[in-house]
C-alpha cells in the first residue's frame, strides 16, 4: 500500500524481511477491519441489510474528511488538535450569516454562510501553520492554544446557545443520495482520494513527507518548508470547516459546545490505526480510511450486541494500542 | 537542537521568570482594578479551587520533562474520585488507599507498555484516556450511580480542615510541589529524569536505567492524579459526575508549558509549573470577579494566553541557541 517512493523519502528505506510479521504489519488495519466485517455477517443479525451500510455512511463522513487533514498533518511530523474546535467555530459562523434577524444572524444566502465559514476553517489552519512553521512552536501546543480557545470563539459568536437551522440546503447535505449512496459520503470518498493523488503524485505530497521524515534535510534539499507546512495546517483547517457543516446539517442546529467535541481524538485514532507513524514521515490515507471505518463499525458491532457504551471504550483503548503495536517499525532504531 | 547546559538553564531561568512575572503583573492590577480579587476569602478560595489541578501539574511536570505526555490524567482523576467515593463505607483508609493505588498502577501499566513495548506514550495515554473513562462509567453503571460518601469524619477532615485558616488540600498541594522539587533537583533519580528527556540514546549510553525511569514517571502522574481525586471527593462528599475531570490534561498541559517546560522534554522547572497553575486559576478568577465575563470568553482567554506564552518561549529559546 505504500510502497511508493513518497513513503519512504527522508528514512532509511524497507529493510526487514519479507515474512509474515510484516507482510501482517503491513495489512494490520485490513485485517482487523476483515475480521470485524466478517464476524458481524455471520453473528449481528440484521448486518447485511443495506440500512446498517446507510447509517454508516451517515455517521462516516465528518470523522472521515477530518482525518484526512490529521493524516497529511502528521506525516510532517505534526499534529493539530484544533480540528474539533475549528468545527465549531464554522458550524458557529454558518448559523451566524444563515439565521434570520430575528433570531441575531445576518440572514444572508446559504452559499454566502458555507463560504464564509469555509473561509474561517481556513484562516484558523493558515493562523495554526504560522504559528507551527514561523512561531516554531511545537504543533502540539500551537494547536492546543486553538483547541482551548477556539469552542470559546465558537460560543461568542453564537452568542452561548444553540440556533436551531431550518435552511432548505442543509436537509438535501442531510438526506440527499446519488444512487442510494448519501451524497455527503461521496464528499468524503472524493476528499480522500484527492488526498490519496496528493500524497502519491503531487510535489506538496513528496514535500510534506520529506519534511516529516527530517525537518533539517528537507531544508537542505530546498524544500520550502514554511510555506508547505502552513499549506498543510491550512488544508487541515478547510477539511474541519467542511467536516463542520456536515455535522451541523446533521443536527439541524449548530451547538458550539457539541459539535466536534473530541473530534481530534477521534481523526488521530483513525490516522494511527490506520498505520501512519505519529513522527511523521508517511502518509497512508487507505490505511487512515480503514482505521476511521474500522472504529466506527466496532462501536457499532459492540451496541449491536448491546455491549454497554463503557465497556466499548475500554476495548477502543485495546484496539488502540494493539493496532500501534502490530504496526510498529521493524525494531532497527536502537 | 542539542542545547548546552548553560544555555539550557538560561532558558528554563528566562521562561520560568517569565510566568512568575506575568503573574506579578496580573495580580497586582488585580489588587488594584478589581477590589474583591484582593480579599482574604477570595484569595483563599482560589488557592483551593487550584489546588487539585495544581497536584495533577506537579505529576504531569515529571512525565514532560522525561520526553513523555499523560493524556490520561483526566480520566484517572474521575476514577479517583469515584472509587474514592465508593470505597469510603469501607472506612476512610480505604477511601484514601485504594484510589491513590489503583491510579498509581494505571500509571505503572502505561509506562510499561510505553517503556517495554517503545509505543509512543501520546497513544498510549490517548488510549489510556479513552480505556480509563470506560471504567468509570463501568464502575457508576454508564453514568447512572453517583457513589456518595456516608459521613467518614477523618476521610473528609483530610479535606475540608484547615491549618492556619488556609485549607489543608492547599497545603497538601505546596507538599506535593516541594516534594517534587527535591526529587526532580536533589536526587539522582531526578537527574535521571532530566537526562533521560534531553536525550535517551545517551542517557543509555551513561549508563542510567532509560526504561526504569520511563515507568515511574508515569507512575508518579498515577500517584499525583489519586491524591488529587481523593482530595476532591473528601471535600465534595461524594456524588460527583462520571464525567468528573473532562479535559483536566489539557489544563494541566497548558499550566506545565506555561511554566516553562519544553514538550520536548530534558528542559523543564516544577517551580515554572506551580506559577503556571496559579496563574491559570488568577486570570480565570479575575475575569470571573473582575469583567464578570462568560466561561466561553475565560476560554477565548485562556487559549490566547497560553499561546503568547508558549510563542514568547519559542523566541526565548531560540535567542539562547543562537547566543
Amino acid at each position: 500500500m505504500t510502497s511508493t517512493a513518497a513513503h519512504t523519502v527522508g528514512r532509511s528505506g524497507t529493510h526487514g524481511r519479507e515474512d509474515t510479521t510484516s507482510w501482517v504489519r503491513e495489512r494490520g488495519v485490513y485485517i482487523a477491519l476483515a475480521l470485524v466485517i466478517l464476524y458481524n455477517v455471520i453473528f449481528t443479525a440484521h448486518f447485511n441489510q443495506w440500512d446498517t451500510v446507510q447509517l454508516l455512511f451517515a455517521q462516516m463522513p465528518p470523522v472521515l474528511i477530518v482525518s484526512m487533514g490529521m493524516a497529511l498533518v502528521i506525516g510532517t511530523g505534526g499534529i493539530d488538535l484544533s480540528v474539533g474546535a475549528t468545527m465549531a467555530i464554522a458550524s458557529a459562523v454558518l448559523a451566524k450569516f444563515v439565521a434570520p434577524a430575528s433570531s441575531h444572524g445576518f440572514g444572508s444566502p446559504i452559499a454566502l454562510a458555507i463560504a464564509v465559514a469555509l473561509l474561517a476553517g481556513l484562516a484558523v489552519g493558515v493562523f495554526n501553520g504560522a504559528v507551527v512553521a514561523v512561531g516554531r512552536v511545537q504543533p502540539i501546543v500551537a494547536t492546543l492554544s486553538l483547541l482551548v480557545a477556539g469552542r470559546g470563539v465558537a460560543l461568542v459568536i453564537t452568542g452561548g446557545a444553540l440556533v436551531e437551522l431550518f435552511n432548505p440546503f442543509l436537509k438535501v447535505v442531510r438526506q440527499g443520495q446519488v444512487f442510494g449512496v448519501a451524497d455527503v459520503m461521496i464528499v468524503a470518498a472524493a476528499i480522500a482520494v484527492v488526498v490519496s493523488v496528493v500524497v502519491r503524485r503531487t510535489t506538496l505530497g513528496y514535500r510534506l513527507v520529506a519534511i516529516g521524515g527530517n525537518r533539517r534535510a528537507a531544508v537542505l534539499a530546498g524544500v520550502p518548508v514554511r510555506s508547505t507546512l502552513i499549506t498543510v495546517y491550512a488544508i487541515s483547517g478547510v477539511f474541519a470547516a467542511v467536516a463542520g457543516l456536515i455535522a451541523t446539517a446533521r443536527l439541524r442546529a449548530s451547538d458550539p459546545s457539541y459539535i466536534g467535541l473530541l473530534m481530534e481524538l477521534s481523526a488521530i485514532t483513525a490516522v494511527v490505526v490506520g498505520g501512519t507513524p505519529l513522527k511523521g514521515g508517511q502518509v497512508r490515507v487507505l490505511g487512515t480510511v480503514a482505521g476511521a471505518v474500522l472504529m466506527q463499525l466496532l462501536q457499532t458491532t459492540l451496541l449491536a450486541h448491546n455491549i454497554p457504551n463503557s465497556v466499548s471504550e475500554m476495548v477502543e483503548a485495546l484496539i488502540i494500542v494493539a493496532a500501534v503495536y502490530i504496526q510498529r517499525p521493524s525494531q532497527s532504531a536502537a | 537542537m542539542r542545547h548546552t547546559l548553560s544555555t539550557r538553564s538560561v532558558t528554563s531561568l528566562v521562561s520560568r521568570n517569565g510566568a512568575f512575572g506575568v503573574l506579578v503583573v496580573v495580580m497586582v492590577i488585580g489588587f488594584l482594578t478589581v477590589p474583591s480579587f484582593g480579599t482574604a476569602d477570595n484569595l483563599r478560595n482560589t488557592a483551593l479551587a487550584a489546588s487539585f489541578l495544581a497536584i495533577i501539574s506537579a505529576g504531569m511536570t515529571f512525565v514532560i520533562i522525561s520526553g513523555g505526555i499523560d493524556l490520561s490524567v483526566g480520566s484517572l482523576y474521575a476514577l479517583a474520585v469515584i472509587l474514592s467515593a465508593d470505597m469510603s463505607s469501607h472506612g476512610s483508609w480505604a477511601a484514601i488507599g485504594v484510589p491513590i493505588a489503583a491510579c498509581t498502577f494505571a500509571g505503572l501499566v502505561q509506562g510499561l507498555i510505553i517503556a517495554r513495548l517503545r509505543l509512543p506514550p501520546f497513544i498510549v495515554t490517548l488510549a489510556g484516556l479513552t480505556g480509563i473513562r470506560g471504567l468509570v462509567f463501568y464502575i457508576t453503571k454508564e453514568g447512572n450511580s453517583h457513589p456518595s460518601v456516608p459521613g467518614k469524619p477523618f476521610f473528609e477532615t483530610v479535606s475540608r480542615g484547615s491549618v492556619l485558616t488556609i485549607q489543608n488540600p492547599v497545603w497538601i498541594a505546596l507538599a506535593v510541589f516541594a516534594a517534587g522539587w527535591y526529587v526532580l533537583n536533589r536526587t539522582a533519580f531526578g537527574q535521571a529524569v532530566q537526562a533521560v528527556g534531553g536525550n535517551d540514546t545517551s542517557a543509555a549510553l551513561m549508563g542510567l536505567p532509560v526504561r526504569r525511569v520511563k515507568v515511574i514517571v508515569y507512575a508518579i502522574s498515577g500517584v499525583a492524579v489519586g491524591i488529587s481525586g481523593v482530595l476532591s471527593t473528601g471535600l465534595s462528599g461524594g456524588g460527583q459526575e462520571a464525567r468528573v475531570g473532562n479535559a483536566y490534561e489539557l489544563s494541566a498541559i497548558a499550566a506545565v508549558v506555561i511554566g516553562g517546560t519544553l514538550l520536548s522534554g530534558g528542559v523543564g522547572s516544577i517551580v515554572g509549573t506551580f506559577f503556571g497553575i496559579t496563574l491559570l486559576y488568577v486570570i480565570q478568577n479575575l475575569i470571573v470577579q473582575g469583567f464578570n465575563l462568560n466561561s466561553y470568553v475565560q476560554q477565548v482567554v485562556s487559549g490566547v494566553f497560553l499561546l503568547v506564552v508558549v510563542i514568547l518561549q519559542a523566541v526565548f529559546s531560540r535567542r539562547s541557541e543562537t547566543e
